[in-house]
């Protein structure tokens, strides 16, 4: 009852401060730019080739307007909720709200949801929006659309979880500063990782796993794109960060999400015995 | 269940090497209105907190309305208005009432029903639909007193509820406070504003470097000390030291050699009176003064400032 209470005002919030409306307009800025370069490409390309041959431009094309969009998503899951726990224990203003008759946990599993579900709406919107324009362009769609969302989503619900945990202790600028170095740690391991697999050098790949295992968005990502184009994907050994060499494990997406549980679990039990 | 709205004992909170509160004892019957006193720094707001459950105690236990403290259920008969507060500034102050009600567990009718009631008590009924954003100080000031008594309390604790309001958001505070005890409420004020806990509370404690020093009911301290000013023909040191058999703080005023001290109970006065006139002085003025709550204030402020 509180939780939801919490979740809705959450969501208010960022109505309120424009947050979600900003976001909102570059995500349709994105989408537009997007739109257009693939729409040109498309024309292009479809003179240019068969339609069997044209095929793979876009795909690349579709898989770095995915790729980007994914990033966007974590970005936002962070910068969305940086500030959330910490500025209101700045402000005092969780003081009036923990001396109510909830739980402290409440309060944080509240703010957890309906930021979650913002950034929902926020994976339909941008990597949702690229496939539905891709698919409306071009015609074509990718293999596992769900999956793959579904696991673009769990990145983001990664970088919610490390923004909302580490605010139950850090402030507001250290906080913000820790999200995004890891999100830096797993983007360096996962290119480790990749030149590791195609050098066949086992040190830098075992880099890599522990680069995930820290912060496991990139290793996601990657998860991701196999399922969005097995044959292109997995074909080629080195093309950029939405290609992949060296594919995750199924393991990766259970531990993705006992990561996201074990530090929510963590962040809520942090905030419960500390001193306001 | 005992009729304590709050029993503290022994309270103890240290961060690190500091020490916030030394012991923090202390009992508040219901219906009562408590004045909490002390210079900055004492101590005050991290006792508060702690009664609140929002900061735990490193030693000692308290009950509030009997219940031990941070107890869930107990909370939703207790209020409060922090010092330091921000609220949602995005919202408007009628959503904000809405969503504190909703944390106190009420129903939509209940909320409906009491929520223009309180803005129109803390005289905020035509900003329902304001933004807090666009709120001054003492605006907020009073929507969050209204805050905390949306569910009409058993026990409120208001810290230093005056504090940026003028004159006349100052009386309404003060009103509303007297009605809060005629209803029978629990207040526990925390201020520095002497003044009005002077023409609020029944009980005020002092505290002082973490301890509390004295608790006194209001009137009795009133009564209890008595400062005597007095001008007699020939003051001198001789009978400066004389006087210290019935009372302390003697001292002399340079200009007018007028003699101030402190007696603990007016009955002194007959014997002083006395024994001037045995001490064969003239005595032209002999004037005892009631000590307000500012000079017993000082007096213990100022033994603390003695120490630092």
């Amino acid at each position: 009852m509180r939780v939801s209470t919490i979740a809705a005002v959450t969501i208010r919030e960022t109505q309120r401060r424009r947050i979600l409306w900003i976001g909102l307009l570059m995500g349709i800025a994105f989408l537009i730019v997007f739109s257009l370069g693939f729409h040109f490409i498309y024309l292009d390309v479809a003179d240019a080739m068969g339609p069997e041959q044209a095929r793979l431009p876009l795909l690349f094309l579709t898989l770095a307007g995915l790729y980007v969009t994914s990033f966007l998503v974590v970005i936002v899951a962070v910068l969305v909720s940086v500030a959330t726990i910490s500025g209101e224990i700045e402000s005092h203003t969780v003081e009036s709200l923990l001396t109510k008759p909830m739980n402290r946990w409440e309060l944080i599993l509240g703010k957890w949801l309906g930021y979650a579900l913002i950034i929902f709406g926020y994976v339909l919107l941008l990597p949702g929006g690229v496939l539905l324009f891709v698919y409306l362009r071009a015609g074509f769609t990718l293999q596992q659309i769900w999956a793959g969302l579904a696991l673009i989503y769990l990145q983001g619900l990664v970088g919610l979880t490390v923004s909302m945990a580490g605010g139950t202790r850090l402030s507001t600028l250290a906080n913000g500063a820790l999200a995004f170095m890891l999100y830096g740690v797993a983007f360096v391991g996962g290119w480790v990782e990749q030149i590791g697999a195609v050098m066949r050098n086992e040190t830098a790949v075992d880099l890599g796993i522990v680069a995930s295992l820290i912060m496991p968005t990139e290793a996601l990502w990657k998860k991701a794109s196999t399922l969005f184009e097995p044959q292109v994907v997995g074909g080629v050994e080195l093309a950029g960060p939405f290609i992949v060499a060296s594919e995750p494990s199924d393991l990766m997406i259970a531990y993705a999400v006992l990561y996201v549980a074990t530090l929510l679990g963590l962040g809520l039990w942090q905030f419960s015995r500390r001193d306001l | 269940m005992n009729s304590l709205a709050i029993d503290a004992r022994g309270l103890r909170k240290e961060f690190g090497p500091k020490v916030a509160v030394a012991d923090l004892t202390l009992q508040v019957e219901q219906g009562e209105v408590f004045g909490f006193l002390g210079p900055n720094g004492a101590g005050k707001t991290t006792s508060v907190k702690m009664l609140l459950g929002l900061t735990r105690p490193t030693a000692g236990s308290a009950t509030l309305l009997g219940q031990p403290i941070g107890h869930r259920t107990t909370r939703a008969r207790i209020g409060f208005l922090p010092e330091h507060f921000r609220f949602h500034e995005w919202l408007q102050a009628a959503e904000f009432l809405h969503l504190h009600g909703r944390l106190f567990g009420m129903s939509d009718a209940e909320r409906e029903a009491v929520i223009p009631e309180l803005l129109e008590i803390v005289g905020l009924g035509r900003r329902a639909k304001t933004r807090l954003s666009a709120f001054s100080k003492g605006m907020l000031q009073r929507i969050g007193l209204a805050q905390a008594l949306l569910n009409s309390p058993d026990l409120v604790f208001l810290d230093e509820p005056t504090s940026g309001l003028d004159p006349l958001g100052r009386r309404l505070v003060r009103d509303i406070i007297r009605d809060l005890r005629e209803r029978g409420m629990t207040v526990f004020l925390n201020s520095h504003l002497l003044s009005e806990i002077e023409r609020t509370c029944d009980r005020v404690a002092f505290i002082r470097q973490g301890k509390i020093v004295q608790v006194a009911r209001l009137a009795e301290l009133e009564a209890q000390t008595v400062e005597l000013i007095l001008r007699v023909g020939q003051p001198s040191p001789s009978l400066l030291t004389g006087l210290e058999q019935f009372g302390t703080h003697i001292r002399q005023e340079s200009n007018s050699g007028r003699i101030r001290l402190h007696l603990t109970d007016e009955q002194q006065i007959p014997a002083l009176t006395r024994w001037l006139v045995d001490q064969e002085q003239a005595v032209y003025e002999l004037n005892p003064q009631r000590l307000s709550l500012e000079d017993h204030f000082i007096q213990i402020v100022g033994q603390e400032m003695d120490d630092a």
